[in-house]
């Protein structure tokens, strides 16, 4: 419990340390992207919605600094996130990423899910037969895939499944123009198509990280003592796999498949900006290159946010299978 | 009285035994190892066409003389980008600086990671916690939006890029650092340079790290995939500095210009293999470095018949 | 006289690496009858532990059995499948390790250890585990209450109790104990080692005991087997050798302990390493390191000489009657 308390209690530091990093960030660049700020938005916002705005964001010079400080904190923590400066002027952040959110969490949460147990399974299986097939060609293949970027293996499926005249799928967006949303077989059957290169590219580069993590932490504990004494106490094959081999290998690995996921987060703006497809990194992505200051800082709120509540559902799960951590 | 020396002496049990000095064991164990081969190859070519581009590719990457949008021919191996440039000779001109970026934040990256987690292991208490905080929080926060961020702040340039990714990746390898640093600490040879009574910042430059070597070559190889690839990124969303010839930008203007629907697809493809060529080649270096260091994750070899007495 | 529990004939295990093939064991025999508690000591390295393990067919690569049989109960285990192995494993013969702490699986308790034991033979009621699990426990001093313990909970001695309480679930022939005391304390030693003996009477079971140390098995083994480089070096009576060691090295090593009693004398160690299995020494393995070495230990490999009821790899000893390996 102590240690979960602990957890909770960087998890609530890391949050500040990001949120502040946002913060200053921004003061601390030469020349004055407020300043800039002003000027592109000159025309679209009258100055008093601009100035309150900024206020929101802290960026009142009216105050001294620490009091723009906790305001900017307060906001950030209650979901006032401001309104977008950028494509959709005037659109409150909250909504845009309302937006966005389902189909990132649907494309890329379903894919990465898929990717880490998959991978598990087969880092599992490739650890345990040591000398077969499986185990000869699985490390090097996957050794490469893992290297690729992610960008590169969205462009090639594209090259190869959605262009040219024979076209299969499509290769942007989440689902076809005039197309009217709900839950009719049709419509679904389109968000599905448009989703399954994402889906694939995501799954493709996510998926040899975790296979190889698993295997070699898989051979490490098929060297154990406890799993000599599996064998000697006449156990069947598939038991000792299981409860004494992969229940041990899978722990050390948990914090860090979590914090892998951070890495696939990135990976994912890539492949949403490639495919067009309107999630959260697509917004992410747009938002920077019309520096829209409040839509860019909460979504990168929204990126740690997720990666935390990841590494700390992993810490519990860990905690509830380790008894030795239990009792730490 | 028999004080016979013992028969043999310990030496690798190796029948090509006879090659001396670390460059020649080094040069074995690379050559005895798939992995480590293919991966040396690679990062020697990629070395190879970052120093000498001239002798690869004769023209010059900036000219848009020629036409535009062409599949591969002979004349241009890769075919020709929007502007009318030979995209082969962009790639050959590009590695260069790619490869500058990669290596340079990668080694400023592990020199960073492994001062602070050597310091964190050997200095301990406060300062170790302090540290391993930074260390974590930044290790969470998450990469590519990171930087991304910072990017977006920054003016543009080689300059901001190599900044920008090292703050984002020292923290990768800084826990391992520690953890191995921790390790040692309790080791005689340290116990010994402490009652000679010198001081800790030589302890801990001349002492521990030197010790340390595979660990700081592993991570660094583990880096470079992983900047690679980053940096690639950043240049493909627009947020490298467009004006500098890396694959990178090669990859931006490429998306930009529509390579894949209407023009040469080889301009987008061929960047971009390139930047999983050789991030590839620092990965198979390091998987086979990790297996070289732990024999138990070597292959195993084929079982042979039994036979009874 | 009825037939030998445990027959190994010529068993070498060699482990075969990329760069070389390594004999770690060398054509070893040796005969065990049921209730017999046979000693087998050795310096780290000799080749006891593998010997062992390859007898209880728990192997890993690279190690591999390279020739021999293994022949327990009339069965030649070098031989059977997996699935035939499965059924005899542990029923009629269980291993203890040496370390308790890393032999027992961390994330399961005891009791489930137990259980999946007990279940993977037969199909055993919840009840009827629960009840064995409880005797075996109480057999060697440990409350039932701790069939819910997980293995961090436990001090050092228990969990080591644990694990033979565990090793005799089924109660078997032969039980194959790898340096079980070895990572514990002189009196924590001294009370397993009389718990063992204890055991052994009682349950009658054949007791194979790997150890470094001589003293540890002094007083309550049968038989002492003596290894050196991967080959038995002597074996014979535990009175005999200790009494009379035939082999120099036995000599050595007995000479290295101290007595508690009698005239104090220097103490004297073996001088030299053991060698390189990979490239052991021609002849007999042990003569660069023997003070009474002759010409012909260099040349000649010993074979396993009958001296009275002992029988030692030494030309010493080769104009007696020989027994042929």
């Amino acid at each position: 419990m102590r240690y979960l308390l602990r957890r909770l209690g960087f998890f609530v530091l890391t949050l500040w340390a990001a949120l502040t990093l946002n913060f200053f960030i921004p003061r601390m660049m030469p020349g004055s992207p407020l300043q800039a700020l002003r000027d592109r938005t000159h025309n679209k916002l009258s100055p008093a919605a601009l100035n309150s705005l900024l206020s929101q964001f802290g960026f009142d010079p009216h105050q001294n600094i620490a009091v723009q400080y906790v305001q900017y904190l307060k906001n950030m923590a209650t979901g006032h996130w401001g309104i977008s400066i950028g494509g959709s002027l005037g659109v409150p952040v909250r909504k845009l990423i309302g937006q966005a959110l389902p189909w990132t969490l649907g494309l890329v949460g379903v894919t990465t899910v898929m990717a880490f147990l998959l991978g598990t399974v087969i880092g599992i299986v490739a650890g345990w037969k040591r000398g077969g097939l499986l185990d000869g060609i699985v490390p090097p293949v996957f050794v490469v895939t893992s290297a690729l970027p992610y960008f590169w293996v969205a462009l090639l499926m594209i090259l190869l499944f959605a262009t040219g005249t024979h076209a299969l799928l499509p290769n942007d967006g989440n689902y076809t123009n005039g197309l009217t949303a709900g839950f009719s077989g049709h419509f679904i059957f389109d968000v599905l198509k448009h989703a399954i290169l994402p889906g694939a590219t995501i799954l493709i580069t996510a998926i040899g990280g975790w296979i190889l993590t698993m295997r070699n932490n898989m051979i490490t504990t098929l060297a154990e003592d406890y799993v000599k004494m599996g064998r000697a106490k006449g156990l069947p094959s598939w038991r000792i796999m299981t409860d004494y081999a992969a229940r041990n290998a899978i722990l050390p690995n948990l914090t860090g498949f979590a914090m892998q996921l951070g890495y696939v987060l990135g990976g994912s703006i890539l492949v949403e900006y490639t495919f067009s497809y309107p999630g959260l990194g697509y917004l992410f992505y747009t938002s920077t290159t019309n520096h829209d200051l409040p839509l860019m800082q909460a979504l990168f709120l929204v990126y740690t946010l997720a990666v935390l509540v990841c590494v700390l559902l992993a810490d519990m799960l860990t905690a509830g299978l380790d008894p030795r951590t239990r009792d730490a | 009285m028999s004080t016979a020396a013992i028969t043999s002496d310990a030496g690798p049990l190796d029948p090509t035994a006879g090659h001396h000095g670390a460059l020649g064991r080094l040069t074995q164990a690379i050559l005895r190892n798939r992995k480590a081969t293919a991966g040396t190859v690679i990062l020697l070519i990629v070395v190879f066409v970052a120093v000498f581009p001239g002798l690869i590719a004769r023209d010059d990457p900036q000219a848009a003389i020629y036409d535009q949008s062409v599949g591969p021919s002979a004349q241009h191996l890769l075919g020709t980008t929007q502007l009318g440039q030979d995209v082969f000779a962009q790639l050959i001109w590009g590695t260069r600086l790619t490869l500058i970026v990669t290596v340079v934040v990668s080694a400023i990256a592990t020199v960073i990671s492994m001062i602070i987690g050597v310091t964190a292991a050997y200095v301990g208490g406060l300062t170790d916690r302090a540290l391993s905080l930074l260390t974590d929080i930044f290790l969470i926060l998450p990469t590519l939006p990171l930087l991304i961020v910072l990017a977006s702040y920054l003016p543009p340039g080689s300059v901001t890029m190599i900044v920008v990714l090292t703050l984002t990746s020292w923290a990768f390898q800084a826990r391992q650092l520690r953890s191995q640093g921790l390790s040692l600490r309790a080791r005689d040879f340290l116990a010994a340079a402490r009652v000679r009574g010198e001081r800790t910042s030589y302890i801990i430059l001349v002492e521990i790290i030197p010790t340390m070597t595979s660990l700081i070559v592993a991570s660094f190889l583990g880096l470079s995939v992983f900047v690679v690839g980053f940096a690639a990124g950043l240049q493909f969303l627009g947020l490298g500095n467009s004006t500098e010839l890396t694959w990178g930008t090669m990859l931006y203007y490429a998306q930009q210009g529509g390579a894949l629907e209407a023009g040469n697809a080889w301009w987008a493809l061929a960047p971009g293999a390139a930047v999983a060529f050789m991030g590839a080649g620092f990965a198979l270096v390091n998987y086979a470095f990790d297996e070289i260091g732990n024999p138990a994750l070597r292959p195993v070899r084929k079982r042979r018949a039994r036979t009874t007495a | 006289m009825p037939a030998p529990l445990l027959e190994v004939e010529n068993l070498s295990v060699s482990y075969l690496t990329d760069a070389a093939e390594i004999g770690a064991v060398d054509r070893v025999t040796l005969t065990l009858n049921a209730g017999e508690f046979l000693g087998v000591v050795g310096e780290s390295g000799c080749g006891k532990s593998t010997l062992v393990f390859a007898i209880a067919q728990l192997l890993s690569p690279p190690a591999e059995i390279t020739s021999g049989r293994v022949v327990f109960r009339g069965q030649d285990l070098v031989q059977l499948s997996d699935s035939e192995l499965r059924h005899v494993r542990w029923r009629d013969y269980s291993v203890v390790m040496q370390s308790a702490m890393n032999a027992l699986n961390p994330m399961k308790s005891i009791g489930a250890q137990f259980k999946d034991t007990m279940r993977a033979h037969d199909r055993v009621s919840p009840d009827a585990i629960r009840t064995r699990s409880a005797e075996v426990l109480r057999l060697v001093g440990i409350d039932a209450a701790h069939l819910d313990s997980y293995p961090h909970q436990l001090s050092g001695g228990m969990r080591q109790r644990a694990m033979i309480a565990m090793a005799l679930l089924f109660t078997p022939q032969l039980v194959i104990m790898d340096e079980p005391t070895s990572a514990l304390d002189v009196v924590a030693q001294r009370s397993l080692m009389t718990q063992i003996k204890e055991l052994q009477q009682q349950f009658g079971f054949a007791v194979i005991f790997v150890t470094h140390d001589m003293s540890v098995i002094a007083h309550y083994s049968d038989r002492v087997m003596v290894m050196y480089a991967g080959q038995v070096a002597e074996i014979g009576d535990t009175r005999s050798i200790f009494e009379q060691p035939l082999h120099p090295y036995s000599k050595g090593l007995l000479d290295a302990f101290p007595s508690v009693r009698g005239p104090r004398r220097p103490l004297t160690g073996i001088p030299g390493s053991p060698p390189d299995l990979g490239r052991p020494p021609s002849g007999c393995r042990f003569h660069p390191r023997c003070s009474e070495a002759m010409a012909e230990c260099t040349t000649t490999e010993p074979a396993l000489y009958t001296v009275g009821d002992t029988r030692v790899r030494c030309l010493l000893y080769a104009e007696q009657l020989r027994d042929a390996v």
